[in-house]
């Protein structure tokens, strides 16, 4: 039996990928619930590989390329890409992001209201990544945990894990050396009167942001990256960041309804790049940073291949292929 | 340069802010070769809770600057400056007093009622200004023994916009530290603020946000060296006409 502590979305997806391949998992949840791994629950969902590449590191783009296939297999995926743009006076910011991604095409104004007719005269132009993807991620996390159950893997909530565990998936707590929290602060909104069907990232020299459409009007809207390791609850000056930036992006924000805010401690190694790390029997999957969702299917899969041997740890562009 | 009784060799200042990650910031350091980092402490990090990024921060061997900024008042920044204090045991701080939330422009009335308060309370200061002569000395006369006048608003990367008011600046302060601070966009902004006999030049965004951060801040040491070494070297004055660098005297007589 392999045994994992952890139920966010990178215990889970390890338990996926080792009991797919026939493995007896018991995974242990100190929480009552997926709604108490907040890194979790307080995600953006959003499957966008280049975008992130604009500040994270190629390895990061690359293991992320296969998120959207993976997802497929679990939850519902919205793939209509992800649209970048930047007020007028911050014009640069967008020539600055369009040179350091690729895999987007840059369109004007008229094809941005084609795309997004909410849009419409609002900006003159836009990045447009195609191929990117969204998910919900507390529908891909409930989803996650029956694709996992179904596969015979026994989750015990309300259940501290015991002393030596196999695989640990529990971000900040498990105390990995080196990691350090990065605090993450969200809203999630109501807003009847725009309608976007992607998600779409708002430039901003010092407040960039982005608005993830969850149908039905809702848009969750995100995310701060403050070094800190508070939990308090969302600081009024966030709060006024990125409403502000909704505000700008669409004046039909000004009349959403507050329906949520949240606040997660997202582990990170001094690197911002998620890795396997092995202490005493236990391997360690962790420093996932702001890319849980995004990342978590490709560091599961580089667990299950080191649990079966069946590719070297650094092979990890055919398991992307897969 | 000897600052607050402090021999500093290396001109160049560098932010901690915006990097891509703290092992990119820290090959940056490396690679400027710089000695003293500011560090911006806001609420949320205060008490010790930002102590992840703070330890990644002191291993390098540089003096910890840390800063105001984003402070709007001049109780807010001295109430951070306090903080920082405690949290990084150091009496420099490098004051802000943000006037205006779109040009960040510092609010010079707030910041010389901070300083006043701040230097009784022992502190070293690191005033950032605006080129105003009259500002300056009232820093001065409130126990500031740097003054840290902006190029261009911070983050911009415009260069030196009034390069006059500075080099008025240097004549007017002949002895006292003088570090350009903000809109240095490029390694030739930083050239020409040490040109004008600047001590030294602070940056941030032009090295975090650059494609190659760590190349950035190399090339933004050598060109920092490069205008110290030639405003050492007194440049020749400007000329409206031209002036032949082949001397008459030696010609060969074709006649």
């Amino acid at each position: 039996m392999i045994t994992i502590a952890g139920a966010g979305v990178a215990g889970l997806a390890c338990a996926w990928e080792l009991a797919r391949r026939g493995a007896n998992v018991t995974v242990f949840e100190a929480g009552a619930a997926p709604s108490d791994n907040p890194c979790s629950w307080f995600a953006g969902g959003m499957l966008a590989p280049w975008c992130e590449g604009e500040i994270a590191e190629a390895e990061v783009v690359h293991l992320g390329a296969g998120a959207i296939k993976w997802w497929q297999n679990i939850t519902h995926v919205e793939t209509c890409g992800t649209l970048v743009v930047a007020p007028p006076r911050d014009r640069a910011e967008l020539v600055r992001f369009a040179q350091r991604t690729d895999h987007h095409q840059r369109i004007d104004g008229e094809a941005l209201a084609r795309l997004e007719p909410a849009l419409e005269g609002r900006f003159g132009q836009a990045l447009f990544f195609k191929d990117e993807a969204h998910i919900d991620p507390r529908q891909a996390l409930i989803d996650l945990t029956a694709a996992v159950q179904t596969l015979g893997v026994d989750i015990r909530y309300d259940t501290m894990a015991p002393q030596n565990v196999d695989v640990d998936c529990r971000g900040m707590a498990s105390g990995v050396p080196g990691l350090r929290p990065i605090r993450g602060e969200m809203i999630v909104i109501e807003a009847p009167d725009v309608t976007l069907i992607r998600t779409v990232r708002l430039l901003h020299p010092r407040i960039p942001l982005y608005v993830v459409p969850r149908g039905d009007g809702v848009y969750m809207i995100g995310a701060t990256m403050i070094e800190s390791s508070s939990w308090r609850p969302i600081t009024v000056r966030s709060m006024l960041e990125l409403l502000g930036g909704a505000f700008a992006l669409h004046p039909g924000f000004g009349e959403a309804s507050v329906i949520e805010t949240g606040v997660g401690l997202r582990p990170a190694f001094a690197d911002n790049i998620p890795r396997l790390t092995q202490q005493g029997d236990t391997t360690h999957v962790n420093g996932l940073y702001r890319h849980g969702f995004l990342l978590a299917p490709a560091l599961a899969g580089q667990l299950a291949t080191q649990f079966f041997q069946e590719k070297t740890y650094e092979n990890q562009s055919e398991w992307a292929d897969a | 340069m000897q600052i607050y009784g402090t021999q500093i060799t290396s001109p160049l200042l560098l932010g901690t802010a915006q990097y891509p990650s703290p092992t990119v910031l820290n090959a940056a350091i490396k690679a400027s070769g710089t000695q003293i980092i500011t560090v911006s402490l806001r609420r949320e990090t205060a008490n010790g809770s930002g102590a992840g990024f703070f330890d990644l921060l002191r291993q390098n061997d540089c003096h910890i600057l840390p800063n105001t900024a984003g402070c709007h008042t001049a109780q807010e920044a001295i109430t951070t400056a306090k903080m920082a204090r405690e949290l990084f045991e150091t009496d420099w701080i490098k004051l802000e007093v943000i006037g205006h939330s779109d040009t960040l422009q510092p609010d010079v009335f707030g910041l010389v009622k901070a300083a006043r308060v701040l230097a009784a309370d022992g502190f070293k200061l690191f005033p950032y200004t605006t080129e105003d002569l009259v500002v300056g000395e009232k820093l001065l006369d409130a126990g500031c023994e740097v003054l840290m006048p902006w190029g261009a608003p911070i983050g911009s990367g415009q260069g030196l916009r009034n390069p006059n008011a500075l080099r008025a600046m240097r004549a007017y302060f002949p002895n006292t530290p003088l570090i350009v601070d903000a809109g240095i966009g490029r390694p030739s902004d930083a050239a020409h603020a040490m040109e004008l006999g600047m001590d030294a030049v602070l940056l941030n965004t032009a090295v975090a946000k650059a494609g190659d951060p760590v190349g950035m801040a190399r090339a933004m040491a050598l060109a920092i060296k490069a205008g110290r070494e030639g405003f050492l070297a007194e440049p020749m004055e400007r000329r409206d006409m031209a002036v032949p660098s082949t001397p008459i005297l030696g010609m060969a007589d074709l006649g």
